[in-house]
């Protein structure tokens, strides 16, 4: 490589790999890998400094369809593996991606202490409110009316709120954006990667083949009637009366990011022989 | 501590209803954002073209993704409608760079057009499609997207408050009436889907 | 180290001169794509072969996409009821050839083979006609136009009912049953399905069945997820927790308005963690539980398995094995979870395994695992897998069981009743929450006879040997394995194997090589006496398993004391094990014996 040759300037297409995404044509997944891979234009950074970490479900396979390392894991633990990569390799960008299903459903634990503990990633959930790929299961954020095979009738469970769950466990940045929109995801994404701690983004992407009605989220989704907050009693008022189709960054925090000391510089292994010496 | 509003939630259907396409997109696109900002057109023939180029490109990535999910699909005749579009719209794209004498791509703003809708009026939404669609759905949705850039670029003639842009602006409204009328010849060709078209008597898959 | 027989791949044994089993049978692949309706047509030709008296098998394969990608149908029909396909396929008809070719390892076909295929969808693939097969053109799509409102898929059936022998009647009788749309539809499609039945005159070397006067026993169309679900329900099961993964979301989507109907409760759970805990708990409480996973679920109810054995908490847990290790190959069948099902517990924890033979065999084996639980007080691990639990089979009615035990429960105030009391079987009363007087706490710590929590050596001992002992000593029965023939040689398998073992066995003996077969039901604990008199007389044994590490293999020399070398013939999955692979197997295993002995 000539080092005198200035870097090629990194566009969309830089992130996008060549493999071609399973989804259903119409699935809403599609504008946010877009949306994803203008963002990571924008921040410039290159595709080998940034890790992609997802779980099981169909969001689960964007890694794949992107030029940055990736790493498909196991059900649900997507935000384990991710903080792990980024405390011991806090230069790299840590990007983590999955479904509602993956992330609220057998990742909810790990959802809530990754808020807590602040690692600086961005965790970006791709909303369907439904289990894609087992055929169409209900998920945390599916209504509790919702009739289904394996909850005939609906399962009668008040649905998760992200949003509350998030912000209330101390993530540092707190946004919804919208599939229909990737431009507008795109800007968010951007942000939320630009700004420290624990970044998460639940993306309202609809699911073409088993909830096929979403597709009338169009008419709901709206811009959020005011900007982001870096007040969290202020961000907790708001979000209680949120519609779950606002649209924008609600919580932009101060909070300081969980802090790495793998590959800092310290004291010799061998020092720490001689509280064993007599 | 007051419970969260739930969304408006629509009687769920059971299986996929048959898609309206273009009919209901260009119903919509009208009505569809109360709160659209206005489109406000651009200071130099420069900016203006740039954003006119950036339109081309999108709309070529955009046809181009949609042939690669329709080849995924098992859907060959319509992949290579997609193809066929996202090369004329690739080729459009490179007129207005030699128009403009540029050797290299502007770089590109996506927004930067303040469009009426969410995306760029040449860029067919990512929902539009549908693994059973037919060629004619294909050059409805091309059909809609040429209406929706000639009613774009007239409306910046018509805000535009430097000569030089409201003529581009006019003439490319006039290329893009031609492109409309050539997609409603092409269109005159291939049949009409009949009424079942999106049917698929076999279930979903499992795949993970 | 144990001799390995050479692995063959299903082509090499569909190119070897195979004897074909007494019973004839006839396999069709119906393939296309992007909704052109194959596995529909597929389920009705098996429907329509039930109403003509037949007997069938049929086994779904597609490519990743959810909807619209490349799909198979993959039918067996014949006179007798199967479990396994056959080495190759009869006819193969494909509404289209989108992809296709990536079906060609699953859809083996030779020289007699007859392609049918659309013109107008281009040529078949390279790879289906190398192997020769002879290809005959038929314009399905064409037709299908020519009658307003029909389907290609309509078409298709009735050409491939018509070429395996299906009465038109018996066509017509299935698609009217399934109709769910308008009169007018079905009328045109019943025209559609019509003129593809007259378009099989002059399609020459497909030999149709002859069929039978239908209607004498009473047969069921059944999938081996269902048939597991209705056979927990037999057993007593009245609460399921499920989270759903591929491939067994189907048994507990099954379950769901199943249980409902009879007084029961299905509870989605968050996750794997969950359910296994909420089906200890609500066992605890009295009521028969169980759930259903497969591998990395299976992996992460390890604990409250481990948890359900030292409380002394009956519950079942169905693997539908499918591709491993970890995410694996989700949608494809494998037998590779056998190893972590008899041995992947911390500590000494036993607990019972047992796998179903068959499609039909999921009802009773599910039933009988979930009797054994209660009888002994242990969680139940039952070995179904992708391949059955994902394939519809026409069965005879299957009998109504019932299988002796139950859960010993203690009576309200049973003076100095102590939850875990050391008893000659090993099994103590268990008190239900209620009951007054007999109050316990279990525990997964280590405990007294009481239940009290107790980190010293004696009750430690004690409550291992107990645990220990009350399985083994239980009387299981006839149940524990199908054994079948005689001879020095034997052939021993699990799961869904056993049929093309099955079948490889009644080859081998056309071929002079008599072996016995043993397909085991119980696979933990170790029966060491069943099997020394299933094994009088033998000299040798094959052991027949679809994985890579011969996991049965390894198993069975850990706990039995197995005669000569025992050798082994697997292979892992995606692709089935066939009966013409096994059955050179098993003759060049037994040959090479025979050599091995007479140069002694």
């Amino acid at each position: 490589m000539n080092d005198l040759a200035p870097p090629a300037a990194l566009t969309p297409a830089s992130f996008k790999s060549a493999y071609k995404p399973i989804w259903c044509p119409g699935c809403g997944d599609f504008s946010v890998l877009s949306a994803l891979t203008k963002a990571l234009a924008k921040i410039a950074v290159p595709p080998e400094q940034i890790a992609v970490v997802s779980g099981i479900g169909c969001s689960s396979r964007i890694p794949a369809y992107t030029t940055c390392y990736g790493f498909h894991g196991v059900h649900g633990r997507a935000l384990a593996a991710a903080t792990g990569l980024k405390v011991a390799r806090p230069d790299l960008t840590v990007i983590v991606t999955g479904g509602d299903g993956d992330g609220y459903s057998i990742g909810g634990n790990h959802f809530l202490h990754a808020c807590r503990r602040n690692v600086d990633m961005t965790y970006i959930v791709m909303d369907n409110h439904v289990y894609g790929m087992t055929k169409g299961q209900p998920s945390p954020t599916t209504e509790p009316d919702w009739d289904s095979k394996l909850s005939p009738g609906g399962t009668g469970v008040r649905s998760f709120h992200p949003l509350v769950i998030a912000l209330a466990s101390g993530a540092n940045f707190v946004a919804r954006a919208f599939a229909g929109d990737p431009n507008g995801a795109a800007d968010i994404i951007a942000q939320a990667i630009r700004h420290p701690g624990f970044a998460f983004i639940e993306v309202l992407s609809p699911c073409i083949t088993f909830r096929p009605e979403q597709r009338e989220w169009k008419q709901h989704a709206h811009p959020a009637p005011v900007g982001a907050t870096d007040d969290p009693a202020r961000a907790a008022r708001r979000i209680m009366t949120d519609d779950g189709f606002n649209i924008g960054v609600l919580y932009a925090g101060s909070r300081r990011p969980y802090p790495a000391h793998v590959g800092k510089p310290g004291e010799s292994p061998a020092n720490l022989e001689a509280e064993f010496e007599l | 501590m007051s419970p969260v509003a739930t969304p408006a939630r629509k009687p769920a259907a059971k299986r996929p209803a048959a898609k309206k396409k273009a009919a209901r997109t260009a119903a919509r696109t009208a009505a569809e954002k109360p709160e659209a900002p206005a489109v406000v057109a651009p200071r130099t023939l420069t900016e203006f073209m740039a954003q006119a180029w950036e339109m081309e490109v999108e709309a070529a990535q955009r046809y181009s993704d949609f042939a690669d999910a329709m080849e995924t699909h098992n859907n060959p005749g319509v992949a290579s409608m997609f193809r066929t579009m996202a090369n004329y719209e690739s080729k459009h794209a490179d007129e207005i760079m030699a128009t403009m004498g540029w050797s290299e791509s502007p770089p590109l703003t996506p927004r930067s057009g303040n469009w009426p809708d969410y995306e760029a009026p040449e860029t067919t939404p990512d929902d539009e499609v549908h693994y059973l669609m037919q060629p004619w759905h294909a050059l409805q949705l091309a059909l809609a997207a040429e209406e929706r850039a000639e009613r774009f670029f007239a409306e910046l003639a018509r805000v535009a408050t430097v000569a030089a842009v409201r003529a581009a602006a006019l003439e490319l409204q006039a290329e893009e009436k031609a492109h409309v009328a050539l997609v409603r010849a092409w269109m005159k060709k291939v049949p009409k889907p009949d009424r079942d078209w999106a049917v698929d008597p076999d279930p979903p898959s499992y795949t993970d | 180290m144990q001799a390995t027989a050479t692995t063959t791949t299903p082509r090499d044994a569909a190119a070897a001169p195979s004897a074909r089993s007494a019973s004839a049978s006839l396999s069709i692949a119906l393939a296309g794509s992007g909704g052109s309706g194959v596995m529909t047509a597929g389920t009705l030709l098996l429907h329509a072969a039930a109403r003509a008296g037949l007997y069938g098998l049929m086994v779904r394969t597609s490519g990743p996409q959810i909807r619209g990608g490349e799909a198979a149908a993959l039918v067996r029909i014949g006179h007798a009821p199967t479990s396994t396909l056959d080495d190759t396929f009869d006819l193969l008809l494909a509404i289209d050839w989108q992809n296709v070719h990536r079906f060609a390892d699953e859809i083996p076909l030779r020289a007699t083979s007859v392609m049918i295929g659309d013109p107008d969808e281009g040529e078949p693939p390279d790879a289906f006609r190398a192997t020769g097969a002879r290809y005959v053109p038929r314009p399905l799509k064409k037709t299908a136009k020519a009658i307003a409102g029909s389907w290609t898929n309509m078409v298709a059936l009735g050409l491939a009912g018509a070429l395996a022998g299906i009465p038109a009647a018996a066509l017509e009788a299935a698609v009217r049953e399934s109709w769910k749309r308008t009169a007018e539809s079905l009328k045109a499609n019943l025209t559609a399905l019509q003129a593809g039945f007259d378009a099989a005159a002059g399609i020459e070397g497909v030999a149709g069945l002859r069929v039978a006067n239908p209607g004498t026993s009473p047969r069921w169309l059944i999938s081996g997820n269902e048939a597991a679900g209705l056979g927990a329900i037999r057993g007593g099961v009245r609460f399921v927790a499920a989270y759903p993964i591929t491939p067994a979301t189907e048994l507990l989507e099954w379950m769901a308005p199943a249980l409902a109907r009879i007084g029961g409760t299905l509870l989605q759970a968050e996750d794997e963690l969950a359910s296994v805990n909420m089906i200890i708990g609500a066992s605890y409480g009295g009521v028969p539980s169980l759930t259903a996973t497969a591998g990395p679920g299976l992996a992460l109810m390890t604990e409250g398995i481990g948890l359900a054995v030292a409380a002394e908490v009956p519950i079942v847990v169905v693997d539908v094995m499918r591709g491993g290790p970890s995410t694996g190959i989700p949608a494809k069948s494998e037998q590779s979870d056998l190893s972590f099902a008899v041995s992947g517990l911390t500590g000494d924890a036993p607990r019972l395994v047992l796998a179903p033979t068959s499609i039909a065999d999921c009802l009773a084996t599910t039933q009988w695992a979930v009797t054994l639980a209660e009888t002994l007080q242990a969680p139940a691990i039952v070995l179904s897998d992708q391949f059955m639990g994902q394939s519809r089979a026409i069965i005879d009615r299957p009998a109504d069981i019932a299988f002796a035990g139950r859960r010993l429960t203690t009576d309200a105030n049973t003076p100095d009743y102590k939850r875990y009391r050391n008893t000659a079987s090993g099994i103590s009363p268990m008190a239900i929450p209620g009951t007054p007087g007999v109050v316990y706490t279990a525990d997964g710590l280590e405990h007294t006879e009481a239940g009290i929590p107790n980190s010293g050596a004696r009750d430690h001992e004690l409550q291992l040997d107990k645990r220990e002992r009350k399985l083994r000593q239980h009387d299981y029965g006839a149940c524990w394995a199908d054994i079948e023939g005689d001879g020095d040689l034997a052939v021993v398998t699990f799961g869904s194997v056993t049929a093309a073992v099955r079948e490889a066995v009644a080859r081998a003996a056309l071929e002079g090589i008599a072996a016995r077969l043993i397909a085991l039901r119980l696979i933990a604990p170790a029966r060491p006496e069943q099997m020394d008199a299933a094994l009088a007389g033998v000299s040798r044994i094959l052991v027949v398993e679809q994985n890579h590490g011969g996991q049965l293999l390894r198993y069975l020399r850990s706990v039995y004391d197995l005669p000569g070398k025992p050798a082994g013939y697997h292979r892992p999955g995606p692709l089935p094990l066939r009966p013409g692979e096994v059955t050179k197997a098993i003759v060049d295993w037994a040959r090479a014996g025979q050599r091995a002995k007479e140069a002694a």
